[in-house]
């Protein structure tokens, strides 16, 4: 499958990998909810890191869609929060 | 919920919003390769943006360590004089000027990353926006307007992610840049407050300069006076002693006729006294002559 970080371009990553990737974003989706900005910065380097990690970067002028976006390594714990709603970052 | 899902979710539904704009989808096409080069604008002028941010901090970051280095030799300067109180002054402005400096380094630091990558993000933008360039004249020419829906939402789909990442990395750019903007308006502010002293200036704020300068001053003026002293001891004596002519000159007060005939008569006198006290005091004796 195709994950984009944003900010950083879209890699390809086996679909064996999505178990480990999963765990690692609910410790991230705890952290959020918790709004513990420490362990929200630990979980989110560690999932970007994996990511990194397994993934291949996919070929610029292709104009495949990701499955999987994630935020940016430098967003906030609030960036991330106004990620996961509507009136996000994200331009229209 | 999964923030993975989340953000892919909205990422995706933002992105989407787009499409859809015209009855035939072909044109939709063109006006989306219109947004796509104006996206490329936009991460371009966010690159120079950034640029200029940076070489405003770098050209504030070589002040200050003028000024440091400035700092430190006066330091110097005044502890060699014996003034330790300048010297600590100047070391406390110095160490002030170093925090500063290690503030400004930081925020390079950050501005640097951001245009590396806005510069890679317009790269891979313009990769993509080619690519689109060539499916879209492929599908233009290849399909009729029923046929080319499904090919261009695949078009679609990739492109408006990636121009979706870019518009955010230029937004978080520009808020970024804005407030070290504003960081740098307050550092312009230090500079010209003086508060780390002002190199270019090095004028009357510059106190302890000032200060140095004056006691440098005065070694001169010393110097000065021990060589007067000297010339006084070997030089003739009664000539410096009629020098002065204000002290000369009340002795010859009784006579007072003289006195006035020579303003009388030779107005430029007393006005060129102190030049040429030997002149009048060569006069009374002329004058007793007379009477």
């Amino acid at each position: 499958m195709i994950i984009r970080i944003l900010g950083e371009g879209q890699l390809s990553v086996d679909d064996a990998e999505t178990t480990v990737l999963n765990e690692l974003d609910t410790k991230l989706a705890s952290a959020v909810d918790a709004g513990d900005e420490a362990s929200f910065r630990r979980a989110l380097n560690e999932l970007l890191a994996q990511v990194r990690a397994v993934g291949k970067p996919y070929p610029t002028d292709s104009l495949e869609p990701s499955e999987l976006i994630l935020p940016p390594e430098d967003a906030s714990l609030a960036e991330v929060r106004q990620m996961m709603t509507d009136e996000g970052l994200i331009p229209g | 919920m999964s923030v993975m899902k989340r953000v892919t979710l909205i990422f995706r539904s933002k992105a989407n919003k787009a499409l859809d704009k015209y009855e035939d989808p072909r044109e939709t096409l063109d006006y989306s390769y219109q947004r796509q080069l104006e996206m490329l604008q936009k991460v371009r002028r966010g690159v120079a943006d950034v640029a200029t941010s940076r070489k405003r901090v770098e050209l504030q970051m070589n002040q200050i360590q003028q000024q440091s280095n400035k700092l430190e030799k006066q330091a110097k300067d005044a502890l060699g004089a014996g003034r330790e109180d300048l010297a600590r002054e100047a070391l406390t402005r110095r160490s002030s000027a170093q925090t500063q400096l290690s503030d400004l380094q930081t925020q390079y630091a950050s501005l640097q990353a951001e245009e590396e990558k806005l510069t890679v993000a317009s790269q891979r933008l313009q990769s993509k926006v080619d690519a689109f360039r060539t499916r879209k004249e492929t599908i233009k020419a290849t399909y009729t307007a029923a046929e080319a829906q499904t090919r261009i939402n695949e078009a679609f789909s990739g492109i408006s992610e990636e121009m979706g990442d870019v518009g955010m990395a230029v937004q978080r750019a520009e808020d970024k840049t804005a407030q070290m903007q504003a960081r740098a308006g307050a550092i312009d502010e230090l500079l010209a407050s003086g508060a780390l002293e002002d190199v270019s200036g090095g004028g009357p704020r510059d106190d302890i300069q000032a200060e140095l300068d004056r006691m440098g001053a005065g070694n001169d003026v010393e110097l000065e006076l021990q060589k007067l002293k000297g010339e006084l001891g070997s030089g003739s004596t009664p000539e410096l002693e009629a020098g002065p002519p204000g002290q000369a000159q009340p002795q010859s007060t009784n006579t007072a006729p003289p006195r006035t005939a020579s303003s009388n008569g030779e107005q430029a006198f007393p006005a060129a006294d102190v030049g040429e006290s030997a002149l009048p005091s060569a006069e009374p004796p002329r004058t007793g002559d007379g009477t």
